[in-house]
């Protein structure tokens, strides 16, 4: 008796683990709506601070990126590896786009003082001060992850290109692919929390 | 029955040095043995720590440690003894062997996965030690980890939280793979309804992992940017809220006393059938029971708060739900007993150490509904009552149904037995230093003892003498009990393919179980506790 591949297996296995990752965040979604609730000034006072036209464009870019990851599947799965590919080395592209645009945002709030420990950081009211200690903590935790699903893909790519993973065996790219599309909807919460509402 | 002398998966597979055919093994019973290997080193390493613990309250004023190190000493203690034994002790251990051994599988669903949760567990546990000695030196704050403390002590907690956070990302895993495993890999013919209660109870243990424990994770992440950065988030002077930290924690903690102790049941539902040649009382209550409290024991993590600071509403909501609790649980031990009435009862190892359980948690349970209600935890809060109430529901609990797991599987592992006689001496032993330990905490706490301080007034000495001595009377048993088995695991007697005459998959096998379990997956005909179809799959 030896293990058959179970790609059903697979999958659930991943959505439960795709489950922990969103509780992962659920803690911190969970200080937010706590310090909202009692420093609402502060908030909205914080995020007027951050550059909404940025956050903007990092939405729209993971938003076509969970679009080209989902393109490059089905590529695959029709048999045109080629074109997967190329989807795969696109979806990575703008991964990269997403953690340059979101350095920049970082830089330019330190460059004002606003950093950890900064003195600027330190002198505005407690409740800006926690504002942007979520605000860090959060987008910081996600962009790791950003990292995270780029480096799964790059080596999903590979196996592409060595004919492990196939139209037949695209057990890995699915998963891949579902990675991505829970890091994109973690941003889709963060960017209207931080960016929009307040 | 195969020959005698088959040594089964614990064989040399192939030309490997003998270690690395262990740790870079794939298969889910050598995978186990690591754990309980592991497991077994960190539980004998964390009750030195209790002894010395308890050898620092024989006497008032200071007898053999600072102040500064018995905080490091019940911290370390709690650490190991939490993370590293109790916590993957009997799912890591036992349930890595069983599973798909129960179940007529070949092996878990992801077999590298499961081989990577013990390297990151291992991992935590090597960081876990380095913290000791390195950095500000070994931390200090307690196994919770509370703020303000945990984020200004100069001692290496960051490191410690790492450990934690790593053996943490180690349960997940082990839960996503056992919930897949469940879902995916029963034989034939094993449909929900015969599974046997062990699986169930592994399967709401591993939900509550999946569920609870990315919570502690990004607790833990946040004290250590707190420390290492600094944002204040729970740090009142810069509009922080250290309570936020305690929901945080317990939000995981609670459930993770499941995670203890929901194992367990399933073990004392495995051995208490087959000693009384009866089927389980009430299967149906009791697989619905472990998923009862696996929901409802996520909900009441608010009676660790009582004197924290919470509203009114909101200690009398999870006083309720706390209570809530104990139905599921009261069922379970009802069931047992009704499953031993009139059966026809044998009192072998495995069944002595099972009892010993229904009697010592009915008694941590018991006093753990003082705790939950309010008005008598204003009480008895931080006390040494706490202390007893918990040793009682996780040591007389989970640790005994460990022991009960080691005497009842031991044979099906190494196909050897232990001695009889020594192995109920030994739990004669136990049992009593069990409770000349812990009973006299209670009553101490009952007085108004604090826990965590390494000095007492005079007038609690008597008590705290009885319990330093039940604690040496609990070593000499613990000795006697690892001996036995250890000297049964090398040199007992030829067990045979099913010692105890039960009825569930993992006895139909050899002792010890060939490589690939089953040369075809079994057609399962009957239910686990059918016990007049004892050996046929
Ligand atoms: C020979 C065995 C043991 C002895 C003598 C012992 C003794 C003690 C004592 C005296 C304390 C109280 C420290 C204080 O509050 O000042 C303590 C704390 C604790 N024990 Fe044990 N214990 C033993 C076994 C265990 C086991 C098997 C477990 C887990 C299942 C365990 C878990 C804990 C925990 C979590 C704490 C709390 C640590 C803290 O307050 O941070 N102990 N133990
Ligand atoms: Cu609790």
């Amino acid at each position: 008796m030896t293990m058959q591949p179970d790609a059903l297996g697979a999958r659930i296995g991943m959505w439960l683990f795709l489950f922990s990752e969103l509780l992962l965040f659920g803690g911190l979604f969970l200080l937010y709506a706590v310090y909202l609730a009692r420093y609402p000034a502060d908030f909205a006072a914080g995020g007027q601070q951050l550059d909404a036209l940025l956050g903007t464009g990092n939405t729209l870019l993971l938003i076509t990126s969970s679009l080209t990851v989902a393109l490059a599947l089905s590529a695959l799965q029709q048999g045109r590896r080629q074109l997967c590919q190329i989807l795969l080395c696109a979806t990575i592209f703008a991964s990269l786009l997403f953690l340059t645009i979101k350095g920049v945002e970082w830089q330019a709030k330190f460059a004002h003082g606003i950093f950890p420990g900064g003195t600027e950081l330190e002198s505005l009211p407690v409740g800006q001060q926690i504002f942007f200690g979520l605000y860090f903590v959060t987008t910081g935790l996600h962009g790791l992850h950003v990292l995270v699903g780029a480096a799964l893909l790059l080596w999903t790519l590979g196996l592409t290109h060595r004919g492990q993973v196939t139209a037949e065996n695209s057990v890995m790219l699915e998963n891949g692919a579902l990675y991505w599309h829970l890091v994109d909807l973690i941003w889709i919460f963060i960017f209207p929390l931080y960016y929009l509402l307040l | 029955m195969a020959k005698q002398n088959d040594r089964g998966f614990l064989q040399a597979s192939n030309r490997q040095p003998l270690l690395f055919d262990w740790i870079f093994s794939v298969d889910h019973k050598r995978i186990g043995l690591l754990y309980l290997y592991s497991v077994g080193a960190f539980f004998l390493s964390g009750v030195l720590l209790g002894l010395l613990i308890r050898l620092e309250l024989i006497a008032p004023g200071p007898t053999i440690a600072t102040a500064q190190t018995y905080n490091a000493l019940f911290t370390l203690h709690g650490v190991v003894m939490i993370f590293l034994f109790i916590i993957p002790g009997i799912p890591g251990a036992f349930g890595n062997i069983m599973l798909p051994l129960q179940i007529g599988a070949q092996d878990v669903a992801f077999p590298r996965l499961n081989l990577l949760s013990w390297w990151l567990y291992i991992l935590g546990a090597f960081m876990a030690l380095t913290s000791l000695f390195s950095g500000g030196g070994p931390p200090d704050t307690g196994w919770t980890f509370y703020v303000p403390f945990s984020s200004e002590t100069p001692t290496n907690v960051s490191l410690a939280l790492l450990a934690v956070f790593i053996i943490g990302f180690s349960s997940i895993l082990t839960g996503v793979n056992f919930v897949t495993t469940i879902h995916r890999l029963r034989s034939p013919g094993m449909h929900w309804g015969r599974l046997p209660l062990f699986i169930w109870s592994l399967y709401a243990t591993a939900w509550v992992q999946i569920l609870a424990t990315p919570v502690l994770g990004i607790t833990v992440v946040l004290v250590m940017v707190e420390r290492i950065i600094g944002f204040g988030l729970f740090d009142p002077a810069r509009g922080g809220d250290p309570i936020l930290y305690q929901h945080l924690f317990w939000i995981y903690s609670h459930p993770a006393v499941y995670i203890m102790v929901l194992p367990a049941m399933g073990v004392i539902s495995e051995i208490i059938p087959v000693f009384s040649r009866k089927p389980t009382f009430g299967y149906k209550a009791i697989a619905a029971s472990s998923v009862a409290i696996a929901a409802a024991g996520s909900l009441v993590w608010g009676h660790h708060m009582f004197v924290s600071g919470m509203s009114d509403t909101a200690i009398l909501i999870f006083s309720l739900l706390t209570f809530l609790v104990a139905i599921p649980s009261a069922v379970k031990v009802f069931n047992w007993v009704a499953t031993l009435y009139r059966g026809s009862i044998s009192l072998e190892p495995p069944m002595l150490f099972a009892l010993a359980f229904v009697f010592l948690f009915s008694i941590g349970g018991l006093t753990g509904l003082i705790l939950g209600s309010a008005s008598t935890d204003m009480h008895v809060h931080d006390t040494h009552f706490v202390v007893g109430h918990f040793h009682y529901v996780m040591f007389g609990g989970t640790g005994f149904a460990f022991f009960a797991a080691l005497h009842y599987w031991l044979p099906k592992i190494f196909g050897r037995l232990y001695n009889m006689k020594i192995a109920t001496v030994a739990w004669a032993i136990i049992f009593v230093g069990f409770n000349l330990l812990y009973f006299p905490m209670m009553l101490v706490g009952l007085r108004g003892m604090p826990r965590r301080y390494y000095d007492y007034l005079p007038h609690f000495q008597g008590l705290n003498m009885v319990s330093t001595i039940g604690s040496w009377v609990l070593a000499i048993g613990l000795l006697l009990m690892f001996i036995n088995l250890y000297r049964g695991m090398r040199r007992g007697a030829f067990a045979g393919n099913n010692p105890w005459q039960a009825a569930t998959l993992e006895w139909v096998p050899t002792s010890p179980p060939p490589e690939e379990n089953f040369s075809h997956p079994p057609q399962v005909t009957h239910g686990p506790y059918d016990l007049e179809q004892a050996g046929k799959p």
